[in-house]
């Protein structure tokens, strides 16, 4: 590269992703983002410096080639990016919608020095889609006759039954749900993850020989023990979806709920759709406490089923918050309301929550780890009238397997693993995901569930591999 | 593009027809008024089932997720048995299917199931439907040598349901009924506290409307019986996912989806109970209207 195109290049401003108008959309749940056209991508591809050390690389949990398939998306070369990127990714449809980019590649990206990072979650999502679902995946090795089950079918799940079906084996997924995907299809709604998209890389699994079981809560009906007797190998991937609560006066009163049953009873149950079965209970006022992406698709959610407000607390500042940048953007668009530094102490009301009681918290100096921490000003307390409160303060494992033996579980109640293989301290049984990492993200989750299914792939060829000694 | 893979992806679902598993009806009868006793397939329910658990069901593909004991199950053919009371939109629709008929989702087993102990003098107790939640714990405790005394009522001699099977299991059974149509006129607790009065008893299981319950809870508390009640909040998933069915039992919230259902009566707040149930009333009174009117 010349350095004029170099220098050309590096003027070019970043390609926005066409959106719908916040005003229109924030009444349904058809999909804010609609995509990059060709051109569009095209162009956003352009502006990619192909450097020689691709620091983009180092930024991406899974080590996707992201300047090989930016070239080829550049070159027109569709089919070829999707390959490029189906090596390392096999969601690449979920992950380029909900990825936190810019913590991630486009962090690291150099342009972002200059103007903008190159939008490479834009472009990873325009590959995935424009390419059938999941086309670009290899196809399969010869049957090994070897069977394996999978246990919860959330990315980690899905993504390590994808390649231990294309290393041969024959994979039964086991949901405790009557639906697969995990989080991507109870908690992540649709304005942002179709549920198509999700059914979609389901369909392929199923095509290329992957068994469904929903409905099969393990642990409750069979144990891990009674899998390993009809299975040569287990991959658990439950996740962490057990709710924190806040632990303050009044949290019971109806109209306090978990961000998970509030999402729940919307994604999963279709609560708002006008003929619903389930209902959902949103009020006029409705407030989320957290700063997550799972408060900011709750509050989201909230004003698209008809809160007249919707805000956010946050004990944090903005700075601070761990949600995707473009939903918070996103959010502001649609009328959410943000208030930081405030954290609540009790709800009050007779049977329904009526007012939440906060404290006004204030930034202490960072400790050791950089971080800023907070703490609560004495007498600061305000109360404020809702009609609905939504608490996502995060999720911690899912303890049904947590008593199976010969698993070692952290305090944290989290399965301890080999970060290499997956591999737990019980012989044939493998895990990834927020299960062994508590609550992360659909990438990692994806990754750990790939890394898994390549140390049982080890494990089933080479016949019996001692069980890891974790320490 | 993904709306058109969204297509062939719904195209392409399972049909409950060619579902691997078909929660297929077996039999289906009424065995009181607007009370229906089902068999169904569900091999792996009635494989790994423990009395005191239960499914969540999905009558239909819209269908909401409610949770239904499992009253017997056969594993050997793989069905289980559920008595459902038809008393909003989702129990009526269930009660309106019948033999050749399925239902969409059957999901499970789920919960904590009873404990099972030879306690020595067990009084079981069931109003109304509840008689059908409390009747396999009653055969397990029967079974492990328990002296089970079963104490059943319901508003009218109609509505009994298991006194045969009861009967077939307990020691002896008490009925009762609020109008005397059959058995002693009067209520459980009526009936439990003549019990109380005159033996040693070692643990109570009462399963029943909530006000039923929190009744015999303050009966035995002055006697420092053990009691158990199994408790029936709201509840979604049914795997310790969304919360939505805490319970506050000993001053501590709980999910009766994974700790319970069955909890000691002595800690829980029925009143917090009888508030968190009442949640969705003016939306399940609608869907009634609306179920009626069609
Ligand atoms: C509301 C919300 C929004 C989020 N947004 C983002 C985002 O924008 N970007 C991002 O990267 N990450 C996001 N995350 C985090 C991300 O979704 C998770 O990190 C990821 O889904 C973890 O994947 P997993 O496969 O480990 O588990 P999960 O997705 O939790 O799937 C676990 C599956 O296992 C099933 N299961 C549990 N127990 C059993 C059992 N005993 N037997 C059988 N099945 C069982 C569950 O029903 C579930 O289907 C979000 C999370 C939430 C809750
Ligand atoms: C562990 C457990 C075991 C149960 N076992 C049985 C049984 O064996 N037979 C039986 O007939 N009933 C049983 N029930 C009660 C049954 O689940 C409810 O009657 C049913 O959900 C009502 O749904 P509906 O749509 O017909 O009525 P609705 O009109 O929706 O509701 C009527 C009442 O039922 C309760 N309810 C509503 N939705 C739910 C829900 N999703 N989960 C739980 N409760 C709800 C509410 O208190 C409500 O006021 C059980 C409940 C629990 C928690
Ligand atoms: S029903 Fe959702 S946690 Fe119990």
């Amino acid at each position: 590269m010349t350095e004029s195109t170099r220098r050309e290049r590096m003027k070019m401003p970043r390609t926005a992703m066409p959106e719908r108008d916040g005003r229109n959309r924030s009444t349904d749940f058809e999909e804010v983002n609609l995509g990059y056209t060709e051109q569009l991508a095209v162009l956003e591809a352009s502006r990619c410096l192909q450097c020689a050390r691709p620091v983009c690389v180092d930024g991406c949990p899974v080590g996707v080639r992201i300047g090989d398939f930016v070239a080829a998306v550049a070159d027109r070369r569709f089919d070829d990016a999707a390959l490029i990127v189906s090596e390392d990714n096999s969601l690449p449809a979920v992950c380029g919608r909900v990825c936190p980019q810019e913590h991630q590649c486009e962090g690291a990206c150099v342009m972002g020095r200059r103007s903008s990072p190159i939008a490479i979650g834009h472009l990873e999502r325009f590959v995935a889609d424009r390419a059938a679902a999941s086309s670009g995946r290899p196809s399969g090795s010869a049957p090994t006759g070897k069977t394996v089950a999978v246990v919860g079918s959330g990315p980690a799940g899905l993504a390590c039954a994808a390649d231990l079906a294309r290393f041969g084996h024959q994979v039964t997924v086991y949901e405790a749900l009557h639906q697969a995907g995990g989080v991507l299809v109870y908690g992540i709604p649709e304005y942002r993850l179709p549920k198509a998209v999700v059914a979609a890389e389901v369909a392929q699994l199923e095509h290329e020989g992957v068994r469904f079981e929903m409905n099969a809560p393990i642990g409750r009906a069979e144990s891990v023990d009674d899998l390993l007797e009809r299975h040569d190998a287990v991959f658990i991937g439950v996740g962490a979806g057990l709710p924190k609560f806040l632990d303050v006066a009044g949290e019971n009163l109806v109209g306090v709920q978990s961000a998970n049953e509030f999402l729940t009873r919307v994604n999963l149950m279709g609560a708002n759709r006008p003929q619903a079965e389930t209902p959902v209970l949103v009020g006029r006022r409705v407030a989320v406490i957290g700063g997550g992406n799972t408060a900011l698709d709750a509050v989201r959610t909230a004003v698209r089923t008809g809160a007249e407000s919707a805000t956010v607390y946050y004990r944090r500042t903005e700075d601070e918050m761990p949600a995707r940048t473009e939903e918070i953007r996103h959010a502001r668009e649609e009328g959410v309301h943000f208030e930081f530094l405030l954290n609540p102490v009790a709800f009050g009301g007779e049977t329904r929550v009526e007012t939440m009681r906060l404290i006004r918290m204030r930034q202490t100096e960072p400790g050791d780890d950089g971080r800023r921490g907070v703490e609560p000003i004495d007498g600061s307390e305000v109360d404020v009238p809702v009609d609905t409160v939504v608490v996502a303060v995060g999720n911690a494992p899912n303890p049904m397997l947590s008593s199976t033996p010969g698993l070692r579980m952290s305090r944290w109640g989290t399965i301890v693993t080999d970060p290499d293989t997956g591999m737990t301290e019980k012989a044939g049984v493998f895990a990834g995901g927020d299960i062994v990492t508590g609550g992360a993200t659909v990438i990692l989750a994806m990754g750990a569930g790939r890394r898994a299914a390549k140390g049982i792939d080890g494990y089933l060829r080479t016949g019996a591999v001692a069980a890891a000694s974790l320490d | 593009m993904w709306r058109q893979w969204g297509r062939t992806a719904l195209l392409s679902r399972p049909d409950p027809a060619d579902h691997d598993v078909v929660y297929a009806i077996q039999d289906a009868r009424f065995i009181a008024p607007d009370v229906k006793r089902f068999r169904v397939d569900a091999p792996r329910v009635a494989r790994y089932w423990k009395p005191g658990q239960f499914v969540i069901v999905r009558a239909t593909d819209d269908g909401e997720r409610i949770p239904l004991t499992v009253v017997e199950a056969d594993p050997g053919a793989g069905t289980i048995d559920l008595i459902v009371q038809g008393v909003g939109k989702t129990t009526r629709t269930l009660n309106a299917l019948t033999s050749g008929e399925w239902i969409h989702d059957v999901a499970g087993p789920l919960g904590s199931p009873s404990e099972i102990d030879d306690f020595g003098t067990t009084i079981v107790v069931g109003g109304g439907v509840g008689t059908a939640i409390v009747y396999p714990t009653a055969r397990a405790l029967a079974r492990a040598a328990n002296r089970v005394i079963a104490i059943v009522g319901a508003r009218t001699a109609d509505l009994l349901i298991l006194v045969e099977e009861l009967e077939a299991v307990a020691d002896s059974v008490i009925v009762t009924t609020d109008d005397g149509t059959a058995g002693r006129s009067g209520f459980v607790t009526d009936a439990l506290a003549e019990v109380i009065s005159v033996e040693h008893v070692d643990r109570v299981i009462a399963i029943g409307p909530l006000q039923m319950m929190a009744a015999i809870s303050q009966l035995t508390r002055p006697e420092a019986i053990p009691t158990i009640v199994s408790l029936n909040p709201i509840m979604v998933d049914g795997t310790g996912m969304c919360g939505g069915c805490r319970v506050s039992v000993g001053g501590e919230t709980k999910f009766a989806c994974v700790d319970g259902p069955e909890f000691d009566a002595h800690g829980v707040d029925f009143d917090l109970l009888r508030m968190r149930n009442a949640t969705y009333c003016d939306f399940e009174r609608r869907r009634l209207e609306e179920l009626g009117s069609t």
